[in-house]
């Protein structure tokens, strides 16, 4: 160890607490352009002092680790950055294993987990990295034989020089290999695509094991020593509190140690503060608060109702708006004598509803303090918990652990927060559990929004204007009154993809106490469908084929260029629509009442088109199959791009067909999965993917097949009966056709 | 509080708890076996599924003083190796995301394939409604289920 530290320069010197063992350190950088507009949203971060956020070490028995700030939600990132990794290093899969790095945001500046982003972004940094190990690997070895290193290649962890027949692993040329210098990450030869021997092949998931015996540990599964356990009581409407509580029923219930208040936290955390019952078992909490007698002071959001906040943003859908994209002139198309059409389309708040409720377990012992968190964000957690507990950020510890879901939610610091008040006073190990009911009625919910579109269509059949105005609640107006309230709202709708002359999109914000974050696609899960379902609304007044009609209009520029990241590439948006007709059947003859819808949507830089075949019968219906095309660039994964593809499908067509928060008296009126159902096996329609082998760069697969699930459906629904749905969840006995 | 003498994967235990406690918690809280998940607290959503003599219940419907002598299996009981044929048709057909499901996804596949073999898909359907995943494997589950049928 202290000749390997001594070849450290300075700044790689800090990551010593990181990483123990004697080996070769290489330190990279994960790419600093694209960042989840999460962390974006957070505001500017401090520079790092450290010009690397990963390392990658390679032990003295040749086996490769690599430490690294991101977080295992279900999506595979042990196993697809250990892929790459282990592909240009030219090592064996089973000789790399993924660490979650320790949370020191010197050290890795950006450790959330969330916008799609841990593929995208680690992608070319990765296969930098481990060309280098090869590169190093093979040096060492052509000067230990005295050949020229060109004739020596790698090959699985081995280095053969095929004319002497010599050959060497890469635990004996570890020693070696670590008195060279490095080389420039940047120079080194990345393998050519046609040599991948992991990249692009379906891999098994290396944290499945764990996940089929029970021993994976999730968040609530964190057992300490001396552990107690507390729940809350907070008051059901939003930005009230306590009057008054009585303690003495609950501390009456066996088990229950304490009852104790805390008070709301303010922006940021946005905790709801409450009356802690603390007890030996989850159940004993759980039981106290039950006994817990308490009058609520209700606050101002008590007169609010999913009714007064459909008023709101109906009346704010019809007023001029702040203008994000104008092309033409829609007034003068819209007010001459054309073919027009004037619909509003209508979203309901979400609920996260992640299998494993909200939870973290939090040691304060005065001078440091240690936290065990599911969280898609652990130096927030880190930052949250110090602030609380009025320590440094470097004196509170933060395990990840596995979470029962993140979906977005476990990004917040509200638990957090929370945790961090009861285990100041509790000087104990503490696990703070959230109920079912607590998780759904104290969520940060997906925008309510409310969509006017007003289209005109020439004589020829070709649509002429296009204007979309957004009210929305926004994230930004609960989070940041300053800020833009637009910034998360307006993503997918801006860069609306048709070709049409003249297009305008106007944005109003409406305000409401129910609070609001990411929730998986973030504005992309409202857009989609208003952008795609009216896009068919339009082919279907122009007498049009959905698909021809979509095709006529992804017009690729000859001089088009990509200028921002969420620029769409109309070609490769129609190469997936083309996909998804052909494999779906597009245009077959199908019996009467059943029909087919198409959707095609980009997000997170990958591009998606679902074809939905819908059986209707009077105003019940059934999705019979759902065809999926993708193109997310490079697939590192297969079997993983397969796997969040159904799975965000499903949460599309739970929101689609299900799932609806709505809010009486302030506060949200379902509390379990009797009122707010996701989908489930026996409604759960069969989903064929079929993948573009692309060589773009990577994108996200995280989120974006969910955006064109619910417009593929209500497409589907229309051309089955005729019946055009603009309201999620779908209600077919609301509609006239 | 009383005491209860538990069968739990072939293992007595004896605890001390409230009659009323939910077995889920007992499991959790008292013995550490927290591979059983809590999820709704209300039979909805399945994460919490035992088997009870075979079997599959909600644990967190199931009162620790109902239980008596019937022999409870938890999915720490199913294998010790993950070589039962339904541990197996999971990891063949990459059935987990965030995972957190799938104990009791497993435990009712489990039950169902006990007592018949080679289910239909209605049969699936009717034997794993009650099993919420969030993050939408049910084709896998399904998949899984009939692969587990062929001895996976």
């Amino acid at each position: 160890m202290p000749e390997l530290l001594a070849r450290l320069n300075r700044r790689q010197f800090m990551v010593k607490g990181t990483i123990t063992g004697a080996g070769i350190i290489i330190g990279l950088r994960l790419a600093g352009s694209l960042h989840a507009a999460q962390e974006d949203e957070k505001g500017p971060k401090k520079p790092a002092p450290n010009p690397f956020d990963a390392w990658v070490h390679i032990k003295p028995d040749g086996r490769i680790f690599l430490i690294v700030a991101k977080s295992e939600m279900g999506q595979g990132i042990r196993t697809g950055l250990a892929m790459v990794l282990a592909d240009e290093a030219e090592v064996d899969l089973n000789s790399v294993t993924v660490e979650q790095a320790e949370t020191r945001p010197d050290i890795y500046p950006h450790m959330g987990t969330g916008g799609s982003g841990s593929t995208m972004e680690n992608f070319t940094p990765l296969r930098r990295a481990g060309a280098t190990v090869r590169t190093l690997m093979i040096t060492a070895a052509a000067a230990k034989w005295n050949v020229p290193a060109a004739e020596c290649q790698a090959r699985q962890g081995t280095v053969l020089h095929d004319k002497s027949g010599l050959k060497a692993s890469y635990g004996e040329l570890v020693a070696a290999a670590s008195k060279l210098p490095q080389p420039d990450q940047e120079k080194v030869r990345l393998k050519d695509e046609s040599e991948f021997r992991y990249i692009g092949h379906a891999v098994p998931r290396v944290d499945i094991p764990a996940k089929v015996n029970g021993s994976a540990q999730f968040g609530l599964d964190v057992r300490v020593p001396g552990m107690l356990f507390a729940v809350i009581a907070r008051c059901p409407t939003f930005g009230g509190k306590h009057s008054h509580f009585n303690p003495a029923k609950a501390k009456a219930i066996p088990g229950v140690r304490d009852v104790f208040e805390i008070p709301p936290m303010g922006a940021e955390m946005f905790t709801a503060g409450g009356v802690v019952v603390l007890a030996d078992s989850t159940w004993s909490a759980m039981k106290g608060r039950e006994a817990l007698q308490i009058t609520w002071d209700h606050g101002t959001a008590i007169n609010e109702t999913t009714q007064s906040l459909h008023q709101l943003l109906r009346d704010a859908a019809k007023k001029p708006g702040k203008r994000v994209r104008n092309d033409g002139d829609v007034d003068a198309v819209l007010s001459n004598g054309a073919k027009k059409i004037d619909v509003l389309y209508e979203l309901p708040f979400l609920a996260h509803a992640t299998m494993e409720p909200m939870n973290i377990t939090v040691h304060a012992r005065g001078d440091s303090a240690e936290v065990w968190a599911p969280t898609q964000s652990p130096d927030w957690v880190q930052g949250t918990v110090a602030q609380v507990l009025g320590l440094k950020p470097d004196k509170v510890t933060v395990h990840t652990t596995f979470m029962g879901g993140g979906f977005g939610r476990r990004y917040m610091a509200d638990f957090p927060a929370e945790a961090a008040q009861i285990a100041k006073v509790v000087g104990k190990p503490v696990q703070l559990v959230w109920s079912r009911e607590d998780d759904m009625t104290h969520d940060f919910y997906r925008p309510m929004s409310t969509h006017r579109f007003q289209g005109a269509i020439g004589k020829d059949g070709r649509p002429t204007a296009w204007f979309h105005t957004l009210a929305s609640t926004s994230i930004r107006g609960f989070w940041d009154p300053k800020a833009p309230p637009e910034s998360q709202e307006v993503g997918g709708a801006q860069q609306m993809p048709y070709a049409i002359p003249n297009v305008r999109l106007e944005f109003n914000d409406a305000s409401s106490a129910v609070p609001r974050a990411w929730w998986r696609s973030v504005e992309n899960s409202f857009n989609g469908f208003a952008v795609e379902c009216f896009i068919d609304e339009i082919a279907a007044a122009a007498n049009e084929d959905p698909v021809e009609f979509r095709r006529k209009l992804l017009v690729k520029p000859a001089n088009w260029k990509r200028k921002d990241e969420d620029d769409v590439d109309p070609a490769r948006l129609r190469a997936v629509l083309d996909l998804a007709a052909e494999k779906s059947g597009w245009g077959k003859p199908l019996p009467k009442g059943t029909g087919r819808g198409i959707a095609s949507f980009c997000s997170f830089g990958s591009y998606f088109a679902e074809v939905a075949e819908v059986t209707v019968k009077g105003n019940d219906f059934k999705i019979n199959r759902i065809v999926a095309a993708v193109d997310c660039g490079q697939i590192v994964n297969p079997e993983s791009v397969r796997s969040q593809t159904e799975g965000a499908i499903i949460y599309g067509l739970s929101a689609a067909l299900k799932n609806e928060i709505t809010i009486k008296n302030g506060a949200v009126e379902q509390t379990n999965f009797d009122a707010y159902d996701p989908l489930r096996i026996n409604e759960a329609p069969p989903i064929e993917v079929h993948l573009i082998q692309s060589k773009e760069e990577c994108g996200g697969m995280g989120e974006p097949a969910l955006p064109p699930a619910a417009p593929a459906v209500a497409n589907a629904i229309f051309a089955a009966s005729g019946k055009r749905l603009r309201k999620l969840p779908f209600q077919l006995q609301s509609v006239e056709t | 509080m009383a005491a209860i003498r538990l069968l739990i994967n072939g293992t007595p235990h004896d605890i001390d708890a409230a009659p009323d406690t939910p077995l889920l918690w007992v499991l959790r809280d008292h013995l550490n076996l927290t591979g059983t998940k809590y999820g709704c607290g209300m039979g909805l959503c399945g994460a919490c599924t035992v088997h009870l003599e075979g079997e599959a219940v909600r644990s967190c419907q199931t009162a620790v003083s109902s239980v008596g002598a019937k022999k409870i299996t938890t999915i720490e009981g199913l294998s010790s190796d993950n070589s039962h044929p339904v541990q197996k048709a999971w990891i063949a057909e990459q059935v987990p995301q965030c995972g957190y499901c799938q104990p009791g996804q497993i435990m009712s596949a489990a039950a169902l394939l006990s007592k018949t073999p080679h289910p239909t898909d209605d049969q699936i359907d009717d034997a794993m409604v009650g099993n919420l995943c969030r993050c939408g494997m049910y084709q896998r589950i399904r998949r899984a289920i009939h692969r587990a049928a062929e001895g996976a």
